[in-house]
């Protein structure tokens, strides 16, 4: 095993600071409120002589300008977890090392991303792009990793001397070991990892106690660490804020497009597919409108994704303005992808049966497209229904290849009967009960209809199908 | 400039684009058998023509003009291509389709309102995903068939079309029109087009469908 650890060290400021307000003075601090003293501070604020562990009142003599914020660990853990989800698509083994640091196992699919510095290149790119600049070290030992990724950025080494000479050089006091342990340590004349290291074991049991021992032993890789691993979450909840009214459609596609590939990127580290969501509409003042997608088969494709509910988004009138857009998939069933020939030649346009069904119904209704089939009852109503998995037994008899919805009265006498009668009586079971003489007969027209009289009788011909 | 070589005038009339009319062999249309042998024996290739639209008039519903389709759209079903009717007039009966042959499981209704059953057929016949599509439009323009035209030749499906008879003196891009004359004792089929068809004196026969 092979971790890489990145440590957000600035997590407390992200947590409760925007972006854009970062270009201030920021500070968070933390404990009680007559005596809040400062946690963290951002670069213009450090200019300006503020620095950890002093009062705020000291910090806003010094900087008078500084914004002061108390401490969210829940929104520290929130983001914590929202990076640990990004993280997942490098690798099965995430875990959240608190407060602010991320275990990712790379050993596994080092080959898979071109080795470590083109994945080390890669990481610190994708985490550029959402602001975040984290140190990050790789040891075969997590607790190891943890502790050099908070001195040696960039840090990296899949064998087992060059990291315990690392933790060597390592201070006492930066070893990640607890203050307690850290201060007894100093006071016997301990300095480095590497003067704690060189102790018997048994003594050491006996001076710092059991848990201090063991983490010093997960470090070194003596014993194996276990790690709670990170689980994606089950569904998908996703809201933008609109900062103007919309009250058209068009403006919603560029964040409905955001909505529909970040689904989509979720859905791939989930490794499953969609097939029920909501797009939520919020109104300042009115309920939201709710607009449920289903689709046939589970889709993650961000531009399939996005086609089909744009297109069902534009059927929406929209009564309010909306001030924000919400995307939520709670049903996330596995996704079975198509089987592809390999030899196949699809033309350019081509679509897949089931994507074209999802284009229908997205233009025409959920409805629209649906597979005949027959069923086993005499009644000729009732023996006809979409998407039933029914097999009966073949039709020997002679039927019409349209059924009117609804008996008509037949407009003209027929000129000649070809077949019949055939008595159907059926469905007393069921309170649709059926006893008519059914005729195959001709019009003047020459037309092929198939009509019923009621049994015993020779006139108020009903027509019901046609012989087309 | 390089001189080009001399090439024999035959070897240029090979050239597919060009066709004589005196030559002995028939411009090669791909064709589904339409199941009735004297009614395959008029058309080019021997059937419906495949990746084109085929028209069939009718004056009045109930003169099998369905059933002359079954043959061939059974065919489709048994080779897993899908058949799709879009905005049918009536209910396509399910246990009379069953009856002529078609497998069930390849048979889709869309139903659409008046305006989009052209689009639906037009999407269905360009995704290449459906054997044959049936669609009904009887105020369909000149426009909306050349798309429909064009649709099922890049999708390369059957695209047919039933309208009223009195469109019958309307232009149509239509590879295939077919008439259906009715009377009190018998129903005969018209061909008033075919495409790649040299033959004009045969096709204007009557052929006799029912009686």
């Amino acid at each position: 095993m092979l971790w890489a650890c990145l440590h957000f060290s600035d997590l407390p400021l992200r947590a409760v600071f925007d972006d854009g307000e970062q270009t201030q003075a920021c500070a968070v601090v933390d404990g009680p409120r007559q005596r809040q003293h400062i946690v963290m501070v951002n670069a213009p604020a450090k200019r300006n002589g503020a620095r950890p562990d002093q009062p705020l009142a000291a910090a806003r003599a010094l900087c008078p300008a500084l914004q002061a914020r108390v401490r969210d660990r829940t929104a520290e853990k929130r983001l914590l977890h929202s990076l640990a989800a990004w993280a997942y698509r490098f690798s099965s083994h995430v875990s959240l090392s608190e407060p602010d640091a991320l275990l990712i196992e790379v050993g596994a699919s080092l080959h898979l991303f071109g080795g470590w510095p083109t994945l080390e290149r890669r990481l610190r790119s994708e985490l550029a792009r959402i602001d975040h600049a984290p140190a990050i070290a790789v040891a075969p030992a997590p607790a190891a990793a943890r502790v050099l990724a908070m001195r040696h950025d960039g840090f990296f080494t899949s064998q087992r001397e060059p990291m315990l000479a690392a933790l060597g050089c390592m201070a006492i006091g930066h070893s990640g070991l607890d203050e307690k342990t850290v201060s007894l340590l100093y006071n016997v004349g301990m300095r480095s990892l590497r003067d704690v290291f060189a102790l018997p074991r048994p003594e050491l049991a006996r001076r710092i106690g059991a848990a201090a021992l063991a983490t010093l032993d997960h470090m070194r890789g003596i014993n194996q660490e276990i790690l709670p691993l990170y689980q994606p979450p089950d569904r998908f909840e996703h809201c933008i804020e609109l900062d103007d009214r919309v009250e058209a459609w068009p403006p919603l596609l560029f964040p409905l497009r955001r909505l529909c590939s970040e689904l989509s990127l979720f859905l791939t580290a989930r490794d499953g597919g969609v097939q029920r969501c909501e797009l939520v509409l919020d109104h300042e003042n009115r309920a939201s409108t709710h607009v449920v997608v289903e689709l046939l088969t589970p889709q993650r494709e961000a531009r399939t994704l996005y086609e089909l509910m744009r297109s069902r988004l534009e059927r929406v009138a929209l009564a309010q303005p909306v001030c924000g857009i919400a995307l939520l998939a709670k049903d996330l069933p596995t996704l079975r992808p198509q089987h592809q020939d390999l030899f196949e030649s699809r033309r350019a346009q081509a679509l897949d049966w089931p994507e074209l069904a999802e284009r229908l119904r997205a233009h025409l209704g959920d409805s629209a497209v649906r597979k005949l089939a027959s069923v086993a009852d005499h009644r000729p109503e009732h023996a006809w229904g979409f998407d039933i998995d029914a097999n009966p037994i073949a039709e020997l008899r002679t039927r019409p290849l349209w059924l009117l919805r609804r008996a008509l009265p037949l407009r003209s006498v027929p000129l000649r009967i070809l077949a019949g009668p055939e008595r159907i009586e059926s469905g007393w079971w069921d309170g649709a009960d059926a006893r008519r003489d059914y005729y195959v007969v001709q019009t003047r027209e020459g037309q092929r209809a198939w009509a019923f009289l009621a049994p015993g009788t020779s006139d108020g011909w009903m027509l019901h199908g046609w012989f087309a | 400039m390089t001189a080009l070589a001399p090439v024999a005038l035959d070897e240029v009339l090979k050239h597919p684009g060009i066709w004589r009319r005196s030559a002995a062999t028939q411009p090669h249309v791909r064709a589904l058998p339409t199941g009735l042998a004297e009614l395959d024996a008029l058309l080019p290739g021997g059937g419906w023509p495949c990746g084109a639209l085929s028209e069939i008039l009718f004056e009045y519903d109930g003169l099998g003009e369905l059933a002359l389709l079954m043959p061939a759209l059974a065919e489709l079903t048994r080779r897993r291509q899908r058949v799709v009717f879009v905005a049918p007039p009536y209910i396509p009966y399910a246990p009379a389709l069953g009856a002529h042959g078609l497998d069930l499981r390849y048979v889709v209704q869309i139903q659409a309102a008046a305006a989009e059953g052209a689009w639906s057929a037009e999407q269905c016949l360009r995704s290449g995903s459906c054997g044959a599509v049936l669609s009904w439009l009887p105020e369909a323009d000149y426009t909306q068939l050349r798309r429909l035209q064009l649709a099922a030749e890049s999708g390369d499906a059957l695209a047919f079309l039933f309208r009223p008879a009195r469109a019958a003196a309307k232009q149509s891009p239509a590879a295939l029109r077919l008439h259906l004359h009715s009377n009190a004792d018998e129903v005969n089929i018209e061909i008033l087009k075919c495409r790649g068809n040299l033959d004009t004196l045969r096709s204007t026969r009557l052929l006799r469908w029912r009686s």
